[in-house]
């Protein structure tokens, strides 16, 4: 048997090969990162519920298959017996659903989203739900109505966001793998800065049926690990057509986890994208990105520069299609048929007051203010100005990537432009806010798949850098295969995994969220 | 609410010349909704018929109904519309408590169906050819019912109750452009064209086509203008007529308040306007200008619906024969008057007649079965004819029966209300009941020496030349026999008998 804190910091596929080599069961791993959670997330606030007794009982169910061996026991799921933590937009029968926001508070979903069915067929015990910004909207987990999220690298620091409650639980070894969405980096970005593995595959890839949606033409569902082939086993898992999603594709991606076993990039074009790196981007990014580059170099690949003149208009086209979109999904929430129900104070008791007064208190200002905006945006006589130049910058990005990618097998960035920022510290400057997401948003406006993966600590700061990887619609593949190389070779260099320079996160002598700042 | 002034229709049309234009709703008898999986059906207990799709509950998508799409084509071709070969869905952003998801998911400037006409016969044969402007796919709302308050209105109400049975509903929606010179033929035209449509779409056998349940939903639009003048007048659109009597109504009243209005230096509101069936006039609704914003964009939750060549080509094969060319075809073979078939028609046995006279009947004898035995009993029963319980077959069986002399009309009468009383069939029910002619000549010789015995003034008259006295020994003979003789062959053997030329 191994001692539980060592068997919370080994990998998912790690994990899957002690679980069918019979060395360890999967209630005892499951029971570990439930510990683990109880020791530390009073101050990462990572989990908005903790769903032990359901993860305990699959993780059994796991076992006693196991131990009785035959047909059965042959036809579990590589992954059957490891843990996962899900982000609190999909919805999840038994568990509650709340999108970060007050007016879902207490909803139990009557349905599971598909991905969350693909884990149940795969027999994944799900540890619980992880704390977002609210709706998805954001950059720092701040916005969540239930307390941010803290990222493990320093207790002061935002995880990212919207998913920094998935990133910080990986990172914080409360769950080896996790499910995210990613509509303008949710993934990528809280990957980059608490040192984990992110991807947000081609949309169409996985399933969006369930995840509450934010905006439907860039919302894309991923996983969330601490290596690349982990999240290359757990992105064939909730991957594959889904009739109940239009925007589904029929292809298969199937051989992701074989990319990542073989990583190879001898011979391969890596274009650097001119207009995601230099002015704008904190030293200490910069130079772990160059680092990169010169150990791809190193393993035979070809390094080129692309450009993409387009990106430029990438974050302000997307501050249209997204609040344009988020203004129309949200409308549901309302008071009427589930949810958050708030009566007017005073005056007329009629539905258009109650639905107003509804949303009035439920939604955050994050929320508030996209979807005025997007409401504006799409009102008659607008329409051609915002919306619709908008989506023309869209098809203009596009044209870049195809481009680029007449030049180039995959691009690379830096995630993020800084590593983690203070709690509070863009909390009223929104726009310094939504920059944090100018190299991850051309992804989703294209609709082609990206990881971030950890790129060491920048100097000044010693916190984590994130490295991008993009590459075309359907070669989500490309990334397993570049990843897996660039992450070997940096652990190589750094003699083992990032995470292991992680301050240790101590059992919680002193309550940690009394005595940092910058929560409201 | 006050009552408007309205004009005499008379002098209505004698200053001003109506445009007109309908949206008719039709709801497709599709299996399931438009975009989910839940059952589309009318009359259940409410909210049955939903799932977390109709609900609009967080994370759910929509899948659009292949069948609905076919049903769609299938109309938009009987509107001898143009079908798009590529078309997308577009979102309708309003909040009201009937549309769970606070948008109705509708296409708005990319309809499937564009483009097309309907000719429309008015009942003196005149024809008049109506523009289609487009035919696109959307979901119905659910129902509202409101509570307490006056009028079952949302104002003033206490509470309301809502049943998502309907939201989702597949519906087509189809747009005429301005009806110009219908004058004052307008409000006949309106009630054509509104029944031409629901007979096409049941004729399809896309929509159930019952407009007492909503299956078929008429908004009347209509303005006037001085006689001469190019420019439309400000509209009104009525919501909701919801039958062909009503639409003609509406249309004739709402012509007849316009011309009120515009007498007295007015200008027409352009408004919803709210129908009332039982005064028979309408009352203003809700202002509607241009400012209304529906914020609409394509929805992101859809591909485009694709409709290739061949599949269109392919549905437009299986399209029934138009029910006006049907018509005319079936008068035609049967040889029936005007009036004749009218009366067919209205008394709604065309089909049977139809299956009959397939199964081997003569058109005319078809129709004086339908007509004259079975419309009224099932007028008695108040059931439609065809549903009455009597086949073709039976039909045909009995009236055969009839022309080879098995029985009289009398008794056939008698046979068929043994059929529907489950006797059986035709000659099983002749058999049961004792019911046949009786053609052996020695009883019946018997009986006619008994009659002209009773009644020698009668013989003498008849041996005199007066033969149109025969019936009252014909009918001594048929009292004597209980009706079971056939009274041609009894008046044969009369004047046989005396000697007489028939």
């Amino acid at each position: 048997m191994t001692d539980s804190n060592e068997l919370i910091r080994l990998s998912a596929a790690a994990l899957a090969a002690k679980l069918a080599a019979g060395e360890v069961t999967s209630v005892e791993v499951t029971q570990a990162y439930l510990d683990r959670i109880a020791a530390v997330d009073g101050q990462v606030n990572a989990f908005l519920h903790v769903n032990a007794e359901e993860a305990l009982a699959v993780a059994a169910e796991v076992d006693a298959i196991r131990a009785a061996g035959g047909a059965a026991a042959d036809e579990l799921h590589e992954l059957a017996g490891v843990p996962i933590a899900v982000k609190d937009l999909i919805v999840t029968i038994g568990q509650p659903t709340t999108a970060g926001s007050k007016i879902l508070e207490g909803w139990h979903s009557p349905y599971d989203a598909t991905v969350i069915k693909k884990l149940r067929a795969a027999k994944m015990p799900i540890l619980g739900k992880t704390n977002l910004d609210e709706f998805a909207m954001g950059s720092s987990t701040e916005h969540s109505a239930y307390g941010p999220t803290r990222n493990p690298w320093d207790l002061e620091r935002i995880p990212g966001g919207s998913g920094g409650g998935s990133a910080a639980a990986v990172a914080a070894f409360e769950a080896p793998l996790a499910l995210g969405t990613d509509t303008g980096g949710s993934i990528r970005q809280p990957g980059a800065v608490t040192g984990t593995v992110g991807v947000k595959p081609t949309y169409g890839a996985v399933s969006r049926y369930g995840a509450i949606a934010m905006a439907s033409s860039l919302d894309q569902i991923g996983p969330v690990s601490r290596t690349v082939l982990d999240s290359a086993l757990l992105q064939e898992v909730i991957g594959g057509h889904d009739p109940q999603d239009s925007t589904s594709l029929t292809d298969s991606f199937d051989n992701l986890v074989a990319a990542a076993r073989t990583g190879n990039v001898e011979g391969m074009k890596i274009g650097i994208i001119k207009e995601l790196h230099g002015e704008g981007y904190q030293a200490g990014v910069e130079n772990r990105f160059n680092e990169s580059l010169e150990l791809l170099k190193a393993a035979g690949a070809e390094i080129v520069e692309v450009s993409c003149p387009n990106f430029k208009y990438a974050l302000g086209a997307y501050y249209l299609i997204m609040p344009s979109e988020v203004s129309s999904n949200l409308a549901k929430f309302d008071g009427v048929r589930f949810g958050l129900r708030v009566l007017p104070k005073e005056g007329p008791m009629t539905i258009e007051r109650v639905m107003g007064a509804t949303r009035a208190a439920g939604f955050g200002d994050e929320v508030k203010r996209r979807v005025i905006l997007g409401t504006y945006a799409l009102s008659a006589g607008y329409y051609d100005a915002y919306y619709g130049s908008a989506q023309k910058v869209r098809t203009l990005i596009q044209r870049d990537f195809d481009a680029a990618f007449a030049q180039a097998d995959v691009l690379i960035s830096p995630t993020a432009p800084t590593t983690a920022f203070k709690l509070g510290e863009k909390l009223n400057d929104p726009l310094a806010m939504y920059l944090n997401d100018v190299a991850t948003i051309p992804a989703n406006m294209a609709g082609v798949p990206g990881l971030s993966l950890p790129g060491g600590l920048a100097d000044e700061d010693g916190l984590p850098v994130g490295i991008q990887l993009l590459a075309p619609a359907r070669e989500d593949a490309r990334l397993y295969r570049v990843g897996a190389v660039l992450e070997s070779l940096l652990e190589e260099k750094w003699g083992g995994p990032l995470l292991d320079r992680a301050p240790e996160l101590q059992a919680p002598a002193l309550d940690a969220a009394n005595t940092v700042g910058g929560s409201n | 609410m006050s009552a408007d002034t309205i004009l005499s229709f008379e002098e209505a049309m004698e200053k001003y010349d109506p445009v007109l234009g309908f949206e008719v709703h039709v709801e497709l008898n599709t299996k399931t909704k438009m975009f989910s999986s839940a059952p589309n059906v009318f009359g259940d207990d409410p909210n049955t018929n939903v799932n977390e799709v109709d609900l609009g509950l967080p994370g759910v998508l929509p899948v659009v109904n292949k069948a609905a799409v076919e049903s769609s084509i299938k109309i938009g071709l009987a509107l001898n519309c143009k079908i798009a070969e590529s078309c997308r869905f577009a979102r309708k952003n309003y909040f009201y408590p009937d549309t769970p998801k606070n948008f109705q998911t509708s296409q708005y400037d990319e309809p499937i169906a564009y483009d097309g006409y309907l000719d429309i016969e008015l009942e003196d044969g005149t024809v008049f050819r109506v523009e289609i402007e487009r035919a696109h796919m959307e979901e119905d709302a659910g129902k509202l019912t409101h509570m307490g308050g006056a009028a079952g209105r949302i104002q003033g109400a206490d509470y309301s109750l809502v049943d998502y049975n309907r939201a989702g509903v597949p519906l087509v929606e189809i747009v005429t452009k301005p009806i110009e010179g219908a004058g004052s033929r307008a409000p006949e035209l309106a009630k054509a064209y509104v029944a031409a449509v629901r007979e096409i779409v049941k004729n399809l056998g896309v929509s159930d086509a019952r407009m007492e349940r909503g299956n078929v939903r008429c908004d009347a639009n209509v303005s006037l203008r001085p006689h001469g003048q190019e420019r439309f007048g400000i509209r009104s659109e009525t919501k909701n007529v919801n039958s062909l009597r009503a639409v003609e109504h509406a249309v004739r009243f709402e012509i007849q308040r316009h011309a009120a209005v515009l007498d007295s230096g007015q200008p027409v509101i352009q408004e919803t306007r709210h129908w009332h069936e039982d005064t028979r006039t309408t009352t203003s609704g809700r202002a509607k200008s241009d400012a209304d914003d529906y914020r609409y964009f394509p929805e992101p939750d859809l591909v485009p619906v694709v409709a290739s060549r061949e599949w269109v080509e392919e549905l437009r094969a299986t399209l029934p024969e138009p029910p006006a060319a049907r018509r005319k075809r079936l008068q035609a073979d049967w040889g029936y008057s005007d009036l004749e078939f009218r009366d067919v028609v209205n008394a709604g046995v065309m089909d049977s007649i139809e299956e009959t006279v397939a199964a081997g009947a003569s058109a005319s004898a078809a129709r004086k079965w339908w007509m004259g035995e079975i419309v009224g009993r099932a007028k008695t029963a108040d059931v439609d004819p065809a549903d009455l319980g009597v086949s073709p077959q039976t039909i045909v069986e009995l009236n055969g029966l009839v022309e080879e002399g098995k029985i009289n009309n009398k008794m056939a009468s008698q046979v068929l209300d043994g059929v529907l009383a489950g006797e059986g069939t035709p000659a099983e029910i002749v058999e049961k009941r004792g019911l046949a002619v009786v053609s052996d000549d020695g009883p019946l010789l018997e009986a006619i020496d008994a009659a002209l015995a009773a009644q020698p003034d009668v013989a003498e008259k008849i041996r005199g030349g007066k033969v149109q006295a025969i019936g009252a020994i014909v009918g001594g003979v048929m009292k004597a026999t209980r009706g079971q003789a056939d009274a041609g062959r009894v008046r044969e053997l009369i004047l046989e008998k005396l000697g007489v030329e028939g």
